[in-house]
């Protein structure tokens, strides 16, 4: 029995897709992945029309679906996260239907629910076997851990593993296993190792975003979390990386060792590790390339699925013994409902991601953002988009001030008592609008175009054209 | 006191402004690119066309590319850029 | 107060907008050299809109303007004196005459705005041999001096030395020019540590300004501010025991005892005179009292 087949065309031809169908793609290869462009091209001259592409995330490399949606090859779309250059054409209106945005923990139990149904799944791999046990961790186009691409390879109908990585059978320390797997196909690369991973993600030397992870870093001393047994979790931008420095420093100090890193790992998370802060990193995704190296020879650095990490409705996930996780926002309103899909105009140029399923999960969900931004205020009355739901957003801290959800009292004790500058999120839209005056809302279409799809399954915000 | 030279002030980083300026003969011609545009556009041409007339400039060509300068900021650049034109600096 | 004091450099908005924001007691936009000679046009007027315009309630505002021999330090002078600057600081301070050639001009414009002569003070830099070596005479120069300021990189160009982490060639400097302030009745402050990763560093750096009886640190990075603050501030044992010397004092004065004293140790005046700052400095930071337990 062989399950290598000689092109990607073959694989499409084998797989039995048709018109009306679902395709689904990871995205570990983020800004550098060849593999949805190659395969949607051959979708393409195949004939085949009317798809549903399911995506874990979309990158300005995948502009060509735009052709594709424009040919009718691709009318559905679904996704966690989608980046300016797609998202502006969305915004415009380019799609019929609404694409459907889900979190990173919605979308595999979705998929495997049955309710959002994979007929292919096409997983790019790294490395690969002959039978289909691939893994992320090997091979010249090494992405680390494959987390999103579990539920896909467990329930789509028919899954296509595509490397440019061959090995001999079989692959030791697969990530997926051959169970899985229909077909195996070989091509010269699956992506552009430039794209995958960044080299050394930096923190920030903008005195503001300092500030705010200096003030962030204090929040989460007086919370009454750090201690023997924490739990964390932060993104890759500037602010919130100096915010884990600053962190480190205090749990090395205080001889604190933490249990667990989550998330998208970056090298920061890998130095918290390697420098006793943590004695667990879990990763569902790398982010650089001392987290891919990490993750290959460190037993102590384990790769999870995106249902471990985040699915709502599970028996459990990671995400809800999580103590605190830092996160960005777009705006957050007066309610402290978060926007992370659009920027202030109405545009789409991002998506959930694991936002909402750590707001949720973690016991202290923390957003760092600036006052305002090219004059933008963050604090708005009403966020242009409802990303992840205020209930679930314990505190903002910007270089203005640190507001604190009403809900969470003792928490906003504990910070004034600790001598942090607390402000209403009220007085501090205020305080900001004083500085950069009182932006006009600005109009949208009427036609929808992204529906917000809550953890629960709910329609939780809906994204309108814009004009 | 008029426009005599095309000048410019401010640079393209966020939150700044950059301003041109020329000598023109048909009253001002103000041509504005913002990052901000739907939120603070009035605002921000209402700005420019204050200090233009601080300045007693009637007649020139001004073209903004603002990249979401708060007001303090904007109209520093356009003064500079006017007192530049101006020759005064 | 001015624990801290953190310069940003006078064309750049996006620092000076957020300037009050970075934690530091004072601010130092600056003129100098953080411009370049094309754009000291544009500096001065940025600067002056964010004094006009922003609210900087809490952190002080100091301008660096050019020095006397360029053409550029009246034009500062005028565009910043009416929104009232807290400090001028005064590059390339020499001699005495230097401060009063500054001195006079400010006073002219002072009375040109209608503000009472001596609103806005000075704050010469010393960065020159000549300066050191002239210290008290500039710190005594004029009433409208309030500081010394120590410049350490241009000063070590002038000496001919390497400028080092360890400092050992600014030792004279910084001891002189504490002498000759301390003499003068004004406050004194240490030159930035320049090293902005070096975590340790700044904090050794800043002990040994304050040990030697600096008022603060000034600081090119944000980074600094923190340290530099809490190494300027009262421990909370030095609270506590300036505290105890002021009720011992006070209950030496019920009994009328003339002399009295504490944990073993004489207290005499000098030592009432720094309780009542430290008690004074702590109030203004909100450190009040430690609760008895």
């Amino acid at each position: 029995m062989s399950k290598l087949v000689k092109s990607i065309r073959e694989a499409v031809i084998l797989s039995g897709l048709k018109d009306g169908m679902t395709v689904s793609f990871h995205h570990h290869l983020r800004n550098g992945d060849f593999v949805l462009n190659m395969v949607m091209a051959e979708i393409a001259e195949l004939g085949i029309k009317d798809l549903t592409v399911n995506a874990s995330s979309l990158f300005d490399i995948h502009a060509p679906l735009l052709n594709h949606i424009e040919n009718k090859v691709v009318t559905g779309l679904s996704a966690d996260y989608i980046s300016a250059g797609l998202g502006r054409a969305i915004s415009q209106g380019i799609m019929d239907k609404p694409v459907q945005f889900r979190t990173h923990g919605g979308r595999p139990k979705d998929i495997a629910t049955g309710k959002t149904p994979i007929d292919v799944a096409f997983i790019a791999a790294p490395a690969s076997d002959a039978m289909g046990n691939c893994s992320g961790k090997y091979g010249p186009s090494a992405c680390g851990s494959l987390g999103y691409a579990y539920a896909d390879a467990m329930y789509a109908k028919k899954v296509v593993v595509i490397t440019d990585n061959l090995v001999s059978y079989p692959l030791q320390d697969w990530s997926i296993s051959e169970s899985y797997v229909d077909y195996v196909v070989t091509v010269d690369a699956i992506g552009d190792p430039k794209g995958i991973v960044s080299g050394t993600t930096r923190i920030t030397r903008d005195p503001v975003g300092l500030i705010m992870a200096s003030h962030a870093a204090k929040v989460i001393e007086t919370s009454g979390l750090l201690k023997d047994g924490f739990s964390f979790q932060t993104g890759a931008g500037g602010a919130s990386l100096a915010a884990a420095k600053f962190l480190k420093e205090i749990m090395l100090q205080k001889g604190i060792q933490g249990s667990f890193g989550l998330g998208g790992i970056t090298g920061y998370m890998v130095d918290m590790l390697q420098a006793g802060c943590f004695r667990n990193l879990l990763d569902v995704q790398c982010f650089d390339l001392t987290a891919v190296e990490s993750l290959r020879n460190d037993p102590r650095h384990q790769e999870i699925s995106a249902m471990h990490y985040a699915a709502p409705g599970s028996r459990s996930a990671v995400v809800d013994s999580l103590d605190v996780v830092i996160l960005g926002a777009t705006e957050i309103d007066t309610g402290f409902n978060v926007n992370v899909h659009t920027d202030s105009n109405g545009v789409i140029m991002g998506g959930s991601g694991g936002h909402s399923d750590t707001a949720a999960g973690a016991k202290l969900s923390m957003i760092i953002a600036p006052m305002f931004r090219a004059r933008m205020p963050i604090v708005t009355d009403r966020v242009t988009c409802i990303s992840t739901p205020g209930k679930d957003i314990d505190v903002l801290v910007t270089q203005g001030g640190i507001a604190v959800n009403p809900a969470r009292v003792e928490l906003r004790e504990s910070l004034v008592a600790a001598g942090l500058p607390i402000v209403d999120i009220h007085e501090l839209k205020e305080k900001t609008e004083r500085i950069t005056g009182k932006p006009k809302r600005i109009p949208h279409g009427d036609k929808v175009v992204a529906e917000v799809i809550g953890r629960e399954g709910n329609l939780q915000d809906q994204i309108f054209s814009i004009l | 006191m008029e426009i005599l030279k095309r000048a410019s002030a401010g640079t393209m980083e966020s939150s700044d402004a950059y301003v041109e300026i020329e000598p023109a003969s048909n009253g001002l011609n103000i041509q504005l690119e913002s990052v901000v545009k739907g939120q603070f556009g009035e605002s921000i041409d209402r700005t420019i066309r204050q200090v233009l007339s601080e300045q007693g400039v009637e007649n020139a060509n001004v073209r903004v590319v603002d990249r979401g300068a708060l007001e303090c900021v904007l109209r520093a650049r356009v003064e500079t850029a006017v007192l530049r034109g101006k020759g005064e600096q | 107060m001015r624990r801290s004091m953190l310069f940003l450099p006078g064309n750049n908005p996006n620092m000076l907008i957020n300037g009050n924001c970075l934690g530091a007691d004072a601010v130092i936009f600056d003129l100098e050299d953080a411009v370049s000679p094309d754009e000291k046009d544009a500096a001065r007027i940025l600067v002056r809109n964010t004094m006009r315009y922003m609210d900087f309630r809490g952190c002080e505002i100091i301008v660096r303007i050019n020095s006397i021999d360029t053409p550029y330090w009246k034009k500062d002078i005028d565009a910043i004196l009416p929104y009232t600057p807290g400090l001028i600081l005064l590059p390339k301070t020499g001699t005495a005459a230097d401060v009063l050639a500054a001195d006079a001009y400010i006073t002219e414009v002072e009375e040109r705005l209608g503000l009472a002569n001596g609103t806005v003070g000075l704050m010469p830099l010393i960065e020159t041999a000549l300066g050191v070596e002239n210290a008290f005479a500039i710190a005594s120069a004029t009433k409208r001096i309030k500081a010394l300021f120590l410049g350490a990189e241009d000063l070590t160009a002038d000496l001919q030395c390497k400028r080092t982490k360890e400092g050992r060639e600014i030792e004279y400097a910084r001891t002189r020019l504490v002498m000759a302030a301390r003499a003068a009745g004004v406050e004194v402050y240490d030159t930035p540590f320049t090293d902005v990763n070096d975590d340790e560093g700044i904090e050794i750096d800043a002990s040994l300004a304050k040990s030697l009886g600096f008022s603060g640190k000034a600081s090119i990075s944000p980074r600094h501010v923190e340290v530099i603050n809490r190494v300027f501030s009262p421990t909370p044992a030095e609270i506590d025991y300036a505290y105890e010397v002021m009720e011992a004092i006070a209950l030496a004065k019920k009994q009328g005892k003339g002399a009295i004293a504490l944990r073993g140790k004489m207290i005499d005046a000098p030592i009432v005179m720094r309780a009542e700052r430290t008690i004074a400095m702590a109030e203004a930071l909100g450190l009040g009292r430690r609760e008895e337990v």
